[in-house]
C-alpha cells in the first residue's frame, strides 16, 4: 500500500531530522570536557546551544510519536525489546536537559562540576546508544512470532552494533565541532576547528568500515542491487562527507556544517532505504519481521496523520529556521553577562 | 513482585512526578505573558521585573517538566507494549499530534523567549510568551483527549485483533475529553495562582518589594478565584459523566457498596473491601449523591456489589483521594474569597499571608489526588471496559522493570529535591533590584 510506504520514509525522515539537529548538541556535549578549558569556554559552549537544543529534541518526540501513531506494533515491539538501551538514553537525556538549566544557578565550582559530568554523559551516551540501536535494527534482532525479544542489553553490543555506535559518535563529534567553529571566536574557535580537522579522517575511516561491514552483517544492499538508482544516495552522502573537508580547508565553517548535516541525513537514509520494507527485522525467521506493511496503523489513521504532518511539519521547520536565524552569530563573552545566559 | 505491579508503580512514579511540574507551566505561562503584556502597554518597569522574576521560576520548572515528559512518551512502548499495539491506532495518533502541533511550538518558542530579549521588539517578545502558553495548553488538550479515551473509549471498532479508529471527531470531541480538559487546566491555574500568591505573601510579610508583590498577588488572586470556582463546578459535571460512563469508579469514589435510591454522601467512610461494606460511616447526607449525579434526591445510584469483584477498583485509595481532592477544592474557594476581603490591606494581614504561604503545597496535593482518582479509579481497566491493565504490560523481565523503577525513584528523587531547592531559593531571593 502506498500510504504505508510514504509513512515508512516519513518515519525515516523524522529520525534523520532528529539526528541532524540534536546531533550537534550531542557532539558539543561530548566535546565539552575536552574543549572547555575554562569556565568561560564551557559557558560559551553551552550557550551556543542555549536557545536551540530543546527545539532540536522535539524531533525525538515527533519521531517517537509518529512511530506510535503510524506503526504501533513497531513502537510496541521495538521499544520493549530495546528496553534497557532506551531507558539509558532517556535517563541520559534527562540529565543533559536539567544540567543546562541548573549549572549556572548556584555559584559553586563543585556544583558546576556535577552538572559538567552530567552534560558529558547526557550527550555521549545517547549518541553512542542511538547508533548501537539503529545498527542492530539494520542487522536484525532475535524476535519471535509474538514480537518477544530473546536477548538482553548485551545482545546489542555485538561488533556491528558497536561499530554503529562509533559511527554515530564520530558523525556527531564532527557536527558539533563544526557548530562550535561557527559559534565561537578566538582560541576556542581554533581548537574546535582543529578538532574537526583531526576527527574528519577518522570519520571517513569509520564510514568506509561501516559500509563494508554492512555487506557482511546486514541485507541492506539487497534493495540497492535490485534498484541501482538508489546508489545515488550513498554517492551523495560520500560527496557530502568530502564536502565537509573541502569547506573546512577553506574555513567556511557554516558550509562545512551544512555538508555535515547532509552527511547525517544521507547516512540515515542509507540505512532506511536498505531496510525497506522491514522496520524491525527478525533474525530468528524473516517471517517474524515487522514491516511497513504488517505493522502499520489503519488506513484512516495513516490518512489523518498524513494530513497533520503535511501541514504542521513544514510549519515547525519554518519557525525553527526562524529561531536559528534569530540566534545566528557568535556567542561572545558579553553574551554571558546577561542574566538569562546559562 | 510481578511485572504488572512493578510497571504500574513505575508509571505512577513517572507520571505523578511529571505532574508536579506540568500545572505550574500551564498556569504560570499565562500569568507571565500577562505581566509582560502589562509592561509593554504601560512601560512600567515594575512589570518587567515581575516578568523576569516569575519567568525565572517558570524556566526551572519547565526544564523539569520537559525532561520528565519525554520518558513518558516512550514508556507506553517500553512497559505497556501490548496496550500500545492494541490501541496505538487511536492513542498513538493523539500523542503524535500533541508532539507535532503543540509541544514543538512550546519548546522552540520558549528558547526564543529566554534568549530573545534583545533580538525581538517588546511586543514580539511578549507575543512569543503568549504562543508558549498557547502551545502548552494545546499540549494539554491532546494529552487529555488521549486520557479521556482510556476512560471512555469511543469512535473505534475491533478489527484484526486490535482497536482501530473509525470516527476521529468522536474521539476528539467527546464530552469526557472536554470536561477533563476544563477540570485539569482549571486545577493547573489554581495551582499556579496559589504559588504566586504564596511566594508574594512571603515577601509581603517581610515587607520587601511591596509594590511588585502586591500587584503579583492581586493578579494571581483574580486568576485563582475564577478558576477555584470553575474547577469545582466542572468537577461536579465530571461526577455526572463518571456516574454514567464509569459506574464502578463513582461507586468507589463514594465507597457505595449497595445499589440504593436516595444514595448518601458520607463526610467520612472507611471501606472494608474484604467484607464489602464500610467499617465506619460518619456524617451521612441522605440523597446527596443521588442529587449530585442525577439531580434528583430519590434517584438510584449503582453500588460496587453490582459489579464482579474483579472489575472493581481499589476502594480505599480511590475514595480517600477523592474526598481529599474535594475538600481541598472547597478550601481553595474559601482562601481566595478571603483574599478579596483582604486585598487592599494585604501587608497588614499577616495571619492571612502566613496561611497563603502554607497553602502553596495544597494544590499540588489536590492535583495528584485528582489523578489518583482518575487512574486508580479506572482499574482494573487500562481502557475502561475494553482492556485490562494486566493484559497490557510488556513481555519484559520483572528484574528489568525493578531496576528501572529504582533508577526512576533515585534519579527523580534527586531531581525533585534539586529542582524545588532551586525554585525555592530563587523565589525567596526575590527579584533583581530596580535599575533606577
Amino acid at each position: 500500500m502506498v500510504l504505508q510506504t510514504i509513512w515508512f520514509f516519513l518515519w525515516g525522515l523524522l529520525w534523520a531530522l532528529f539526528f541532524m539537529t540534536d546531533g550537534f548538541d550531542f557532539g558539543v556535549g561530548t566535546l565539552y570536557p575536552f574543549l572547555g578549558k575554562s569556565d568561560q569556554d564551557k559557558r560559551i559552549m553551552i550557550n551556543s546551544l542555549g536557545p536551540l537544543w530543546d527545539g532540536n529534541e522535539v524531533w525525538l518526540i515527533t519521531a517517537g510519536g509518529v512511530t506510535f501513531a503510524a506503526f504501533p506494533t513497531v513502537y510496541a515491539v521495538m521499544f520493549s525489546s530495546l528496553y534497557s538501551a532506551l531507558m539509558l538514553i532517556l535517563f541520559a537525556l534527562i540529565l543533559r536537559g536539567v544540567s543546562f538549566e541548573f549549572r549556572g544557578k548556584v555559584d559553586d565550582p563543585r556544583w558546576r562540576k556535577i552538572w559538567d559530568i552530567c552534560i558529558f554523559i547526557g550527550s555521549f551516551l545517547p549518541a553512542l546508544l542511538f547508533g548501537v540501536a539503529f545498527a542492530n535494527i539494520f542487522k536484525g534482532l532475535p524476535i519471535d512470532h509474538n514480537g518477544i525479544y530473546h536477548g538482553t542489553l548485551f545482545t546489542l553490543l555485538n561488533p556491528y552494533g558497536l561499530l554503529g555506535g562509533v559511527l554515530f559518535v564520530m558523525l556527531f563529534l564532527v557536527h558539533g565541532a563544526l557548530w562550535l567553529a561557527i559559534k565561537t571566536q578566538g582560541d576556542l574557535h581554533h581548537r574546535a576547528a582543529s578538532v574537526a580537522n583531526k576527527l574528519w579522517p577518522v570519520l571517513l575511516g569509520v564510514v568506509v568500515i561501516f559500509l563494508i561491514a554492512s555487506k557482511f552483517s546486514t541485507r541492506l544492499y539487497d534493495n540497492y542491487l535490485a534498484h541501482p538508482a538508489f546508489f545515488m544516495v550513498i554517492l551523495i552522502t560520500v560527496f557530502a562527507l568530502f564536502g565537509i573537508k573541502y569547506f573546512m580547508v577553506k574555513e567556511t565553517f557554516f558550509k562545512a556544517w551544512f555538508a555535515s548535516a547532509l552527511t547525517i541525513v544521507g547516512a540515515t537514509f542509507y540505512g532506511i532505504i536498505g531496510l525497506y520494507p522491514d522496520m524491525f527485522p527478525s533474525t530468528i525467521d524473516s517471517q517474524f519481521s515487522l514491516t511497513a506493511h504488517n505493522a502499520s496503523s489503519s488506513p484512516l489513521t495513516l490518512k489523518i496523520m498524513l494530513i497533520v504532518v503535511i501541514i504542521f511539519i513544514p510549519v515547525v521547520i519554518g519557525y525553527q529556521i526562524w529561531a536559528y536565524t534569530l540566534f545566528k552569530g557568535k556567542v561572545t563573552k558579553e553574551d554571558l553577562a546577561y542574566e538569562e545566559a546559562y | 513482585m510481578d511485572v504488572v505491579l512493578l510497571s504500574r508503580l513505575q508509571f505512577a512514579a513517572a507520571t505523578m512526578f511529571h505532574f508536579l511540574f506540568v500545572p505550574f507551566t500551564l498556569g504560570l505561562s499565562i500569568l507571565v505573558a500577562y505581566m509582560e503584556t502589562r509592561y509593554v502597554k504601560t512601560g512600567d518597569e515594575t512589570y518587567l521585573r515581575m516578568t523576569k522574576f516569575w519567568g525565572k521560576l517558570f524556566l526551572i520548572n519547565f526544564a523539569l517538566g520537559v525532561v520528565t515528559g519525554i520518558t513518558l512518551e516512550f514508556q507506553f512502548g517500553t512497559n505497556w507494549s501490548r496496550y500500545s499495539a492494541y490501541v496505538g491506532d487511536i492513542f498513538g495518533s493523539l500523542l503524535a499530534i500533541e508532539a507535532t502541533v503543540a509541544f514543538s511550538l512550546e519548546s522552540i518558542l520558549l528558547g526564543v523567549w529566554i534568549f530573545g530579549w534583545r533580538k525581538l521588539s517588546k511586543k514580539a517578545h511578549a507575543a512569543v510568551m503568549w504562543l508558549v502558553a498557547f502551545g502548552s495548553t494545546l499540549s494539554a488538550v491532546w494529552i487529555l483527549i488521549a486520557n479521556a479515551w482510556m476512560q471512555h473509549p469511543v469512535g473505534f471498532t475491533i478489527r484484526d485483533g486490535r482497536a482501530e479508529l473509525v470516527d476521529f471527531a468522536a474521539v476528539v470531541f467527546q464530552e469526557h475529553a472536554i470536561f477533563k480538559f476544563l477540570h485539569t487546566v482549571s486545577a493547573a491555574y489554581v495551582l499556579s495562582a496559589f504559588f504566586v500568591m504564596g511566594v508574594s505573601a512571603y515577601h509581603l510579610l517581610k515587607k520587601q518589594n511591596v509594590d511588585l508583590f502586591t500587584r503579583s498577588f492581586k493578579i494571581a488572586l483574580g486568576f485563582g478565584t475564577i478558576f477555584s470556582f470553575i474547577v469545582v463546578i466542572v468537577g461536579d459535571i465530571n461526577g455526572i459523566i463518571v456516574a454514567e460512563k464509569q459506574p464502578t469508579k463513582l461507586a468507589a469514589m463514594e465507597s457505595l457498596w449497595d445499589t440504593t435510591t436516595r444514595a448518601p454522601v458520607y463526610l467520612f467512610a472507611l471501606p472494608d473491601e474484604d467484607n464489602e461494606k464500610n467499617k465506619i460511616e460518619i456524617g451521612a447526607l441522605p440523597g446527596m449523591l443521588s442529587f449530585l449525579v442525577h439531580h434528583d434526591i430519590n434517584a438510584e445510584v449503582r453500588g460496587l456489589k453490582e459489579f464482579p469483584k474483579d472489575e472493581r477498583p481499589p476502594v480505599l485509595i480511590t475514595s480517600f483521594a477523592f474526598k481529599g481532592m474535594v475538600g481541598l477544592g472547597f478550601y481553595f474557594i474559601l482562601a481566595t474569597v478571603l483574599g478579596w476581603w483582604k486585598r487592599n490591606r494585604l501587608v497588614d494581614s499577616s495571619t492571612y499571608l502566613k496561611l497563603m504561604i502554607l497553602s502553596i503545597p495544597l494544590p499540588y496535593v489536590a492535583c495528584e489526588l485528582g489523578w489518583i482518582v482518575a487512574e486508580v479509579g479506572r482499574q482494573p481497566w487500562i481502557v475502561y471496559g475494553l482492556m485490562k491493565t494486566s493484559d497490557a504490560v510488556s513481555p519484559v523481565a520483572a528484574s528489568q522493570v525493578l531496576t528501572t523503577l529504582i533508577a526512576f525513584i533515585v534519579v527523580y528523587g534527586l531531581l525533585g529535591v534539586t529542582g524545588f531547592y532551586l525554585i525555592a531559593k530563587n523565589a525567596l531571593n526575590g527579584p533583581e533590584p530596580a535599575v533606577n
